[in-house]
């Protein structure tokens, strides 16, 4: 189990801001230590380029950076060369659409996503199918706002190419039943994307399991660097596809008038990368593994629901999520604007995020402006929970002041 | 909840729930979008011989942006341009938290000097204030 004393001590954050509630882990987790001192070793000790220098530290910050690309592959059962970084997991995505989507997708095809979507996994296939004229289909919500496995079938057809989803919905917190999806999707030859940003750090990813073809995510909610992402993608896959950018490193033999370019992944990287970024993330995967993910979700899912029970108890709130499957809660007070509640939280020291959450689609599918949105971590404590319920209760009440004051 | 109750006046839930001059009736106007928070206004102003004879707002948005729309539209009708980009000069600097003089002439709008304490609110609170700037310096938007 979690000690969260000791975890805490770990978040160099808490120190600076003793008072600090941070329900925000959703939008990034906060950074320990060790991450921050890992970065700094490389840009101390060996923070020079890798690949190229031909002397014993470039030799020492290429190992670093390939150790960390095999904890990321061996962390979501990758691959080594199937493990392609990127600045996050926004252009991880946008990177299937414009290597793969842009060869393959023609007129008439049909993508399929859902309303569940961050903005980041459905924009890329819509503004392509603009380009392509495909046709971009949504598979309808259950009651819950649930993508559902039944729902799917219906849409399902020859005609469709690709399908983009989300793991985790980083408003409902619900987990996509994806393992069906896509053995359905392969059944008409379809390929599926997975925007695994918000799973990768409650759920154990196994991309052979599931059969992905392509799926993302970004260090900074896994206790990682921020400017770091990771796109996988299936080696056969990969393969047979073109780089997006070209320049130093991705190339193998550059003539007057041709190219060739490297194996995998290294193709579909160009430039100097974020070597300390990456070699911060391997660290914070050592730290996630030593913890456990089934623990941490474990642990998060305990304090969710200690939260979520305080919170339905209050009258005049609505929570939009009650049955989420991870530690996410999803909310508003009723009549007043999450931005103005939001306001309610800062001033007590309580950081959660209030809006859209990048997923336009879901909120305006709730018929909401907006949601308040608390999401717990493994710095997270029950002090933090029994906060968020009694400035919750103060919120209510204030707001109700406020409001009835004007009436008299 | 001392920064709260002097951010949350009285006359700011006034003004959400009892908007003055809102809806639209077609004079020059601008439109700003925070995608952020979705707050979304129009604001409008007729203005004749460098006199703003009238101001109109319409949109959504948290109680600290539409109220704020409602409260410039009262204060600033009747101003030259002149005045009103003195004011609304003056109610910026009061937003940021910084010292100003003569600040009874912000009248109703004083009620937002408490949003400096809120960094995060001030652009709640400048919104609509910058698209009627926007709209008396004639930078307004295409039909």
């Amino acid at each position: 189990m979690i000690d969260v004393k000791k975890i805490k001590e770990m978040f160099p954050i808490y120190k600076e801001n003793p008072q600090l509630t941070y329900l925000d882990s959703c939008a990034t987790s906060l950074k320990p230590q060790r991450v921050i001192d890992k970065m700094n070793e490389y840009y101390t000790h060996y923070g020079v380029n890798i690949h190229r220098g031909v002397y014993q530290l470039s030799y020492k910050a290429s190992d670093e950076y390939d150790i960390a690309r095999n904890k990321v592959a061996k962390f979501i059962r990758a691959e080594f060369e199937e493990v392609i970084f990127t600045r996050n997991a926004s252009e991880a995505l946008n990177l299937v659409a414009l290597i793969y989507g842009e060869r393959y997708l023609q007129e008439g095809d049909v993508v399929i996503t859902s309303e569940l979507e961050h903005h980041s996994s459905v924009l890329p296939w819509m503004k392509l199918c603009e380009r392509k004229k495909a046709e971009l289909k949504y598979i309808p919500l259950d009651e819950e706002g649930r993508i559902t496995v039944s729902a799917f079938k219906k849409i399902l057809s020859e005609k469709v190419k690709v399908v983009a989803l989300t793991y985790v919905s980083n408003v409902m917190g619900y987990i996509t039943p994806i393992e069906e999806i896509i053995k359905l999707a392969h059944q008409y030859q379809a390929i599926v994307v997975v925007d695994a940003a918000q799973a990768v750090m409650h759920l154990n990813i196994d991309v052979k399991k599931i059969d992905a073809d392509f799926l993302a995510f970004s260090g900074h909610k896994m206790l990682g660097p921020t400017g770091i992402g990771v796109l996988y993608g299936k080696k056969k896959m990969l393969q047979k596809l073109e780089p997006l950018l070209y320049g130093g490193d991705m190339n193998e033999e550059v003539n007057l008038g041709s190219v060739t370019v490297k194996e995998i992944p290294y193709r579909f990287e160009t430039g100097t990368p974020a070597i300390a970024e990456v070699i911060g993330l391997g660290e914070a995967i050592d730290i996630l593994e030593s913890i456990g993910i089934e623990t941490i979700h474990e642990y998060t899912m305990a304090i969710k629901n200690y939260a979520l029970k305080g919170l339905l108890a209050l009258e005049g709130i609505t929570v939009y999520n009650p049955t989420a499957e991870t530690a996410i809660i999803s909310f508003n007070i009723d009549g007043i604007h999450p931005h103005d509640a939001a306001t309610i939280y800062d001033n007590a020291d309580i950081a959660l995020r209030a809006g859209h959450h990048c997923a336009q689609l879901i909120t305006k599918w709730l018929k909401t402006n907006g949601t308040l949105r608390g999401s717990f971590s493994i710095y997270n404590d029950y002090q933090d929970a029994d906060k968020l319920i009694k400035i919750t209760k103060e919120a209510v009440l204030f707001f109700r002041k406020f409001a009835g004051e004007n009436n008299e | 909840m001392n920064n709260i109750e002097n951010l949350y006046r009285q006359v700011i839930m006034d003004h959400y729930k009892n908007p003055r001059n809102k809806g639209l009736k077609g004079y020059p106007h601008v439109h700003i979008k925070n995608p952020s928070c979705g707050d979304d206004i129009t604001v409008e102003a007729k203005i004749e011989n460098d006199v703003i004879v009238e101001i109109n707002h319409q949109g959504v948005g948290c109680s600290i942006c539409c109220s704020s729309a409602s409260v410039l539209s009262e204060l600033l009708k009747g101003k030259t341009v002149v005045e009103a980009k003195a004011l609304i000069k003056k109610y910026f600097q009061m937003i940021k938290g910084e010292a100003i003089v003569d600040e009874e002439e912000l009248e109703e709008a004083l009620a937002y000097e408490g949003v400096s304490k809120f960094p995060a609110r001030i652009k709640c609170a400048t919104i609509a204030w910058k698209a009627l700037e926007r709209v008396i310096n004639g930078d307004v938007d295409e039909e």
